[in-house]
């Protein structure tokens, strides 16, 4: 199964990017392998949370593992049927090391307020 | 002339100086004050104008006909502001996100997207003290503001001095207020954030090619950075508005300057000819 954790390299080593739509790198991880495709992410001034849901969709990933999701992207990937796990933390290994032992938390609604909203936590 | 009183920075005292100047230059002469603050207007606060016209602004969402809609994604791939996404079996708008520009209806090929009228606020015009009055308000829970300053700018007269209070910031609302002015007149503190803020409005008014000149307000805190960089940078700094609990207490309870200390007329009524020399150079 393809599952996509949010990277703030190229790498597996990198430390998780918290942000989702904002991330630097979405590593696209092969649960099985652990086989991973780095995509940049270089999203324009508006609708980034969008535009990665957009990407994962196209990318048939199953799943993103980050650190934070916002409304737009929340919205997106649970109409593209994708589940989200939130609040991981160190590496983007570590992160798909907790994915896969069943400890992080499964994210049922957005995380912080989205671009503009004024609705950070 | 059409002067638009802006700053980078919100709260430095834009709509004082919007007021006070648009009330002195009323004794001599036809003026309309907007304002363009749609975010939060409140000029009104200050002038209690009498409304006699409003309409309401909309914005065409796209509505997409699944019956029609073959999922191709073009729809998608057009929308500069990913306001559309091609999500599992269905296309989803993203409401705020939609400017309006109505590409995503175009360019489908199969006709499936109509446009559907949202509405986004109101524009309303009146007199106010013998002013010519009119502002724009954003509906709440809408994000964007452009839509409503660009129908505010239709009810400019052009045979009136016009005295815009602009937007705060750098981004689209102000830039869609500084795109149609003769001169900026620019707003700010004597602080580190006063002088980081007017020098993005500065970046912004250069591009735009737009004359400029400053206001510093609350003059007398902070320090003396904003002025050596108006020096430097060759920006005339017109007038100086101290820190005075006597303004402060007028502004609090809505009274303009110019009405709580009437001595400010002649100084705010001069900032038209100071204005027209900037612009002259």
């Amino acid at each position: 199964m393809r599952i996509c954790v949010t990277g703030t390299g190229a790498s597996l080593d990198a430390p998780i990017d918290p942000a989702f739509g904002r991330a630097r790198y979405f590593l696209l991880v092969d649960s099985e392998t652990l086989a991973v495709e780095a995509l940049e992410n270089a999203p324009g001034a508006h609708g980034a949370g969008v535009e990665a849901a957009q990407r994962m969709a196209e990318r048939g990933v199953k799943a993103v593992i980050t650190g934070n999701v916002g409304p737009n992207a929340f919205q997106g990937l649970s109409m593209a049927g994708i589940e989200i796990f939130t609040g991981a933390t160190g590496t983007a290994r570590q992160a798909v090391e907790a994915y896969q032992a069943g400890t992080l938390t499964r994210a049922n609604s957005p995380t912080r307020g989205g671009h503009g909203r004024g609705l950070r936590t | 002339m059409r002067i638009a009183v802006a700053s980078g920075k919100g709260g430095t005292g834009k709509t004082t100086v919007a007021v006070s100047l648009a009330l002195a230059l009323a004794e001599t002469q036809s003026v309309q004050l907007l304002d363009c603050d749609v975010e939060e207007p409140n000029v009104h606060l200050f002038v209690h104008p009498e409304i006699t016209a409003a309409h309401a602004v909309d914005k065409l969402l796209p509505q997409v006909d699944e019956a029609i809609c073959q999922r191709c994604g073009d729809c998608v791939r057009a929308c500069e502001f990913h306001a559309l996404a091609l999500l599992g079996q269905h296309i989803v708008v993203f409401p705020e996100l939609c400017h309006g520009c109505g590409r995503c209806t175009l360019v489908c090929p199969h006709g499936a997207i109509d446009e559907v009228a949202h509405s986004l606020g109101t524009v309303e015009t009146g007199t106010a003290r013998g002013l010519l009055y009119g502002q724009g308000a954003l509906d709440v829970g809408e994000a964007m503001a452009t839509p409503i300053i660009r129908e505010l700018k239709r009810e400019i007269r052009p045979e009136s001095t016009v005295v815009l209070d602009a937007p705060p910031g750098t981004g689209c609302p102000a830039i869609a207020v500084l795109r149609w002015v003769d001169i900026a007149l620019l707003v700010t503190e004597p602080t580190s954030f006063g002088l980081h803020d007017l020098k993005a409005a500065v970046g912004v008014a250069r591009t735009l090619d737009v004359p400029m000149a400053v206001v510093l307000n609350r003059a007398g805190v902070g320090d003396d950075q904003v002025e050596a960089y108006c020096a430097q940078e060759r920006i005339p700094l017109l007038l100086k508005i101290p820190f005075d609990r006597a303004i402060a207490s007028s502004y609090a309870v809505g009274i303009p300057l110019v009405d709580a200390l009437p001595e400010w007329r002649k100084a705010f009524a001069e900032l038209e000819e100071e204005l027209r020399a900037v612009m002259a150079e």
